[in-house]
């Protein structure tokens, strides 16, 4: 700033000339075919190594099963012997005996209710611990002690407790996503910058108004990261509670498929187990992108 | 007469375990309405703490703050302050940042739409209208400074309290800023008590400046007024000898009598 300015002799007077445009050529927009052909390479650049990967697994396993006295069916076999499962998901004959859409819709009805209240009562706790110093030493010991029990050790207890399959099954999904919701979001609450607490203090929000305009915004990223490990976690969770308990459900059906000796079934019970979990996750990962969209970034 | 910002022997002690660190000893000083004054002093030396103080933001220990001959001793929109790092809440637009302020501050004496009037008209005194749709995230650290600011004078402040608002900004951002903070304390007439390190900034806009001395145990080591005429030109008073002779009066209180020691 304080330089000394010598040199100004040096500087001389340019003659004032007016500069010429120069006009350049408006960038063309490559033609719709050529677009048409990138956007499609650009698909099959991430559409066909998954693909190629598939059919040489398949490949493989067809392979190794194919001979006498291999104890998995092959590929093949899967998709002969369950031609009707797959192409008849709705048939409900009564009892136990139903299509694969209605063991799945009954596993994720069991899902949606324990996960939603996990989700309630998670986000609360975690808000408790995150916002007071006495709550988390209180509770976050008990918190990391429970979290390690397995998923399945508390269907006993709420058997007992509850003497019904249903809500059984419900508190375990309850029971096992809840942990990861509780603890990110206590970070997330506990990660808010002071200067947000120190605007909401300038403007006197009410715990209230703090709540709705700072906590959950500003905790929203980590909110979302633990709710999208406990749907993980409870998808996990269901087919080996529902195993357990019967009834109607995709989990009762891998275990029934197992007594019957129908391992084809099995096979194809654990692709939509698979899938319906990835989509699963998927959602829970779209909405954050749209809930948590200008928080992380600052 | 009471002043209308009285700081009044104020101490500050923090106590970690059994240590306890003296920050600030004694600050006693007052402003007068529509003054423009600036605290300067060697980083660390509880500036900030003080602003805080008046903020109400840090409790003091001893001593207390009085506003219009009421003590202040919890934060409240009477006395908004502009953030060092704006603060802006990045996922609100700039409207929305402003507006929030505005909603809070006026909830009860203006209708909706006076109050969407009014979050522009400040979104205007800043120049920031073009960008009211955009998210803090989208807009320059100068941009975002100005939304702070109009966050701040949105709330029709008693004083606005400004803690290193162009600290994070470079030199010509500073100087368009400051030229701005200058034409609005010329406009509105509000009372700004600022924090700076930056000795020109300090003399350009203050009417007085309050230069304290180093840590721990901070006090005020002198008071400057800065009898300059306002409204003040960044290039005329380059040659001035009254602006010229304040800034040496601040140098040499900042580097020869009380040098920073310790390592920054």
């Amino acid at each position: 700033m304080n330089m000394p300015l010598v040199k100004t002799e040096a500087v001389m007077a340019v003659p004032a000339k007016t500069a010429t445009v120069l006009p350049l050529a408006a960038p063309k927009r490559p033609p719709l075919t050529r677009r048409i052909v990138g956007w499609l390479r650009d698909l099959a650049a991430r559409v066909v190594p998954p693909i190629v990967v598939i059919a040489l697994t398949l490949l493989v396993w067809e392979l190794l099963c194919r001979k006498t006295g291999a104890t998995l069916p092959p590929p093949s076999k899967v998709i002969s012997s369950t031609w009707e499962l797959i192409t008849d998901p709705f048939y409900d004959n009564g009892g136990l005996d139903k299509g694969l859409f209605w063991h799945l819709s009954a596993s994720l009805l069991r899902v949606a209710k324990g996960y939603a209240l996990a989700a309630i009562v998670g986000v609360a706790l975690g808000t408790l611990v995150g916002q007071s110093t006495w709550a988390m030493r209180g509770l976050d010991p008990i918190f990391q002690v429970l979290r390690t029990v397995p998923p399945l050790a508390w269907l006993p207890l709420s058997l007992a407790a509850f003497r019904d399959g249903q809500p059984s099954a419900i508190f375990v999904i309850f029971i096992t996503a809840i942990w990861p919701i509780i603890i990110n979001t206590s970070v997330g609450i506990r990660n808010i910058p002071q200067d947000y607490r120190n605007v909401a203090a300038v403007l006197r929000l009410n715990h209230l108004e703090f709540f709705w305009k700072i906590m959950v915004p500003s905790a929203a990223p980590y909110i979302f990261t633990g709710l999208r490990i406990g749907i993980g976690l409870s998808w996990l969770a269901i087919v080996a509670a529902e195993m357990l308990i019967g009834g109607v459900g995709i989990g009762f059906f891998i275990w029934d498929a197992w007594n019957s000796s129908h391992i084809s079934e099995i096979i194809l019970a654990l692709v939509y187990v698979g899938l319906i979990g990835f989509v699963l996750d998927r959602i829970v990962a779209g909405v954050a992108t749209i809930v948590t969209r200008g928080t992380a970034a600052n | 007469m009471t002043p209308y910002l009285k700081l009044d022997h104020i101490d500050k002690t923090f106590v970690r375990g059994s240590t306890a660190t003296v920050v600030l000893k004694d600050i006693t000083f007052a402003i007068e309405k529509s003054e423009f004054v600036s605290i300067i002093g060697h980083s660390g030396c509880g500036k900030t703490t003080l602003l805080n103080i008046v903020a109400g933001l840090v409790p003091v220990t001893t001593g207390g703050v009085l506003l219009e001959n009421r003590e202040v001793d919890e934060p409240g929109p009477d006395r908004a302050v502009v953030f060092q790092n704006h603060s802006l809440l990045p996922w609100l637009t700039v409207y929305d940042n402003v507006r929030l302020a505005v909603d809070k501050v006026f909830c009860g004496a203006k209708s909706r739409r006076e109050r969407h009037a009014w979050t522009l008209h400040n979104l205007d005194l800043v120049q920031m209208t073009h960008a009211k749709d955009k998210r803090p995230a989208e807009i320059s650290g100068g941009m975002k400074q100005r939304v702070g600011l109009a966050r701040a004078l949105a709330m029709e402040p008693k004083v606005l309290l400004l803690d290193e608002p162009f600290g994070a900004l470079d030199a010509l951002t500073r100087a368009h800023l400051q030229d701005s903070v200058m034409a609005l304390h010329q406009k509105l007439a509000n009372t700004v008590l600022m924090i700076t390190h930056d000795v020109d900034e300090a003399v350009l806009l203050s009417d007085r400046i309050v230069m304290m001395t180093n840590g721990p145990a901070a006090c005020i080591g002198e008071v400057l007024d800065v009898p300059l005429a306002r409204p003040r030109k960044r290039l005329e008073l380059a040659a001035n000898t009254t602006y010229l002779k304040c800034r040496q009066r601040v140098l040499e209180f900042l580097y020869e009598r009380h040098r920073f020691v310790e390592a920054a």
